[in-house]
């Protein structure tokens, strides 16, 4: 169990006040190690906390990543802009070295070295582009989904400086005649806003499993990870599983199965 | 007193009226921009702060180094400053105008810039640059003008300017502080996740500051009857020369600790700017100018010798300036991109449109500031045998 740092500072302040004196239950606290050296995760708590594993090895061919792409960005109205200068995108591959910078060996087995791994926004339990964005445009839900209000941010793309996993795309001119179809489920942008995955929220909301994870053929999980039983923690407590630059204390809610099962 | 700016000689309004015609191109350049979206400019999903950030950067520190001014001349009573006070300070309004512009044309939703205020979200840096870069320009219009009107009826400043004045020095360094927070505090950005930024951002803003000073007191003092005094350009050119020494130090620190420890996380962009990175090298010739400018510059400026020549001086000023405009105006934030949160290489030109805006940008500055110096000489000149009171 951990605390978080507003809880703390209440309990602190009311045993303060009630003459116990607060460095008592900071001693206490520290005693039992309950203060924040908790870069582990946050449990027990009736919050939910919205969280993706993604089985690597049940990615077989160029087919099984290209269903999934194009489940979100057809859901979502994400343009092919077709060119890297205004490219938008949710989610997308690239190589172990790429998507794990810092991660790779230079003896890494082939199949591994060249294989596609899928990314998309980590849904940080501490996002830095929730940290740096100057009017609130883009927030943490209780729930762990970070997600973007299109009518309120103003463009400045302090949140993709301040995004280490390149997250987040910009528009760069207006991406609706780029549409080929228009879901009207969802809107469409205008330019000059930054946008990236929200979880599928809208769906989520609805009780449906993100567009993703539904196209992918049970290689991708989707679940609460504060809940010891859902299919999520399930997975994670049975496989090794990694995080995308897990050093920068970002804590990211999305997960990779590596091994699969046979190297569990 | 305002007056002033309406008369003047013919090379005044030629000025003027040049400078407007660039205006005049930036203005149509930017509706572009306004109508099509930032997509004119260079910027991608990779680079996605360019030539206008890194120019909001530099000209913070050109703002922030009228301190350089106010500290000796009301802290130290050093008396030889009293008539080029009222430049820097000038030069502060004309500076920050051009930092809030730079700000403006960044945005890719410009008419919901009030949301910052409407919304205001302390734990964003950005929300505190933009608080104490207005702030700061309040302070120096307030006490620019006062300072300035109180001369042109011949008595003392107001009792209440001079707590706005202390005020002014903690603020100043607040706003290149603030502005080095923007980037120093990013996970993941290795060239700009280093404690020393605020420090370097100081350094090269009271190098790079002065030295434009110093040029344009020069430029003054041969357009107009009024001599902001030669020790006081002098001792301007000693904390250039401290200031840009620190600078170059401090730089040498960053080398340091990225090529003794080796992490490719922090070798990389330095790699990048200086020597290309990956077959990547668009930037390296301009990196390279901005060294040998430097360390020139630098090298002349500690002579006192070729110090106290002033055409030396101008020269080796105008070099300073030269290379920092390059290193912190563009390097620095292009360098916080390269490599790519995937580690591969994206480079970055400004198009020409966006170089467009950009000089547009700057010739707002210069008109302001061609204004405002404008009314100082007019006052200077009337005044000039008045000893100053303030
Ligand atoms: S991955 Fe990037 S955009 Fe997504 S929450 Fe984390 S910091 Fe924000």
């Amino acid at each position: 169990m951990s605390i978080d740092r507003r809880d703390f500072i209440k309990i602190a302040g009311i045993t303060a006040l009630s003459g116990a004196g607060g460095f008592s239950v900071l001693d206490k606290m520290l005693g039992e190690g309950l203060i924040e050296a908790s870069e582990t995760a946050t449990e027990a708590t009736s919050k939910k906390r919205w969280g993706m594993v993604i089985d690597v090895s049940k990615f077989k061919t160029e087919e099984d990543y290209k269903k999934v792409i194009e489940a979100c960005h057809r859901t979502h109205n994400v343009p092919d802009l077709g060119n890297p200068k205004d490219e938008i995108k949710w989610i997308w591959t690239d190589t172990f070295e790429h998507t794990f910078p810092g991660q790779e060996t230079d003896y890494m087995a082939e199949s591994m070295k060249h294989k596609p791994f899928l990314m998309l926004c980590n849904h940080c339990e501490k996002p830095p582009c929730v940290r740096v964005c100057p009017t609130k445009a883009t927030f943490k839900r209780p729930d762990g989904i970070v997600m973007m209000d299109y009518h309120r941010c103003i463009g400045c793309r302090f949140c993709m400086a301040a995004c280490p996993f390149g997250a987040r795309s910009f528009n760069w001119k207006d991406p609706r005649p780029a549409l080929k179809s228009v879901n009207a489920e969802y809107p469409t942008r205008t330019k000059g806003v930054v946008e990236k995955c929200n979880f599928c929220a809208d769906r989520i909301d609805k009780g449906l499993l993100p567009a993703c994870v539904e196209a992918s053929n049970g290689a991708m999980l989707f679940g609460d990870l504060n809940d010891p039983d859902s299919e999520v923690r399930k997975a994670l407590g049975s496989h090794y599983a990694i995080r995308r630059k897990n050093e920068l204390g970002t804590r990211p809610s999305v997960y990779y199965i590596i091994g699969g099962k046979e190297n569990a | 007193m305002l007056d002033r700016v309406l008369t003047g000689s013919r090379r005044y309004w030629a000025w003027m009226g040049f400078l407007s015609l660039i205006i005049g191109l930036g203005v149509a350049s930017y509706l572009y921009q306004f109508n099509y979206g930032l997509g004119i400019t260079g910027l991608s999903r990779d680079v996605s702060w360019g030539l206008y950030i890194g120019q909001l950067t530099f000209f913070v520190g050109v703002a922030a180094s009228a301190v350089m001014l106010v500290i000796p001349y009301y802290l130290h009573d050093y008396k030889k400053f009293g008539k080029i006070v009222i430049l820097g300070e000038f030069l502060a309004i004309a500076a920050v105008t051009v930092c809030i512009l730079f700000i403006f044309v960044d945005l890719g939703q410009p008419t919901r810039i009030m949301n910052v205020m409407l919304h205001p979200t302390p734990n964003s840096i950005l929300f505190w640059d933009a608080t104490v870069l207005n702030g700061y320009l309040f302070l120096n219009l307030v006490i620019g003008w006062a300072t300035l009107s109180a001369d042109y009826k011949g008595g003392r400043p107001p009792k209440w300017v001079k707590p706005l004045i202390y005020l002014s020095i903690p603020w100043a360094i607040s706003i290149h502080t603030v502005t080095a927070f923007l980037y120093a505090g990013l996970p993941g950005r290795h060239f700009w996740l280093t404690a020393i930024l605020a420090a370097r951002f100081l350094a090269s803003a009271f190098a790079g500051g002065p030295a434009l000073l110093i040029v344009l007191a020069l430029i003054v003092r041969k357009v107009s009857k009024f001599d902001p005094g030669t020790e006081a350009i002098q001792t301007l050119g000693k904390i250039v020369t401290y200031a840009m020494f620190l600078n170059v130090f401090f730089l040498g620190l960053e080398l340091f600790t990225a090529f003794y420890s080796q992490i490719p996380g922090h070798t990389h962009p330095f790699k990048y700017l200086y020597v290309g990175l990956e077959g990547h090298s668009k930037l390296v010739p301009m990196m390279w100018i901005s060294s040998i400018l430097a360390i020139g510059s630098l090298a002349v400026l500690l002579n006192p010798k070729f110090r106290k020549n002033e055409a030396v001086l101008a020269v080796a000023c105008i070099s300073l300036f030269i290379s920092l405009w390059i290193d912190k105006g563009f390097g620095l934030i292009v360098g916080g991109f390269v490599p790519n949160p995937f580690e591969g290489v994206t480079e970055y030109w400004p198009t020409l449109p966006e170089f467009l805006i950009a000089c547009g940008v700057w010739a707002i500055g210069l008109l302001v500031l061609t204004a405002l110096y404008k009314v100082a000489i007019s006052v200077r000149e009337e005044t000039a045998d008045v000893e100053l009171e303030h």
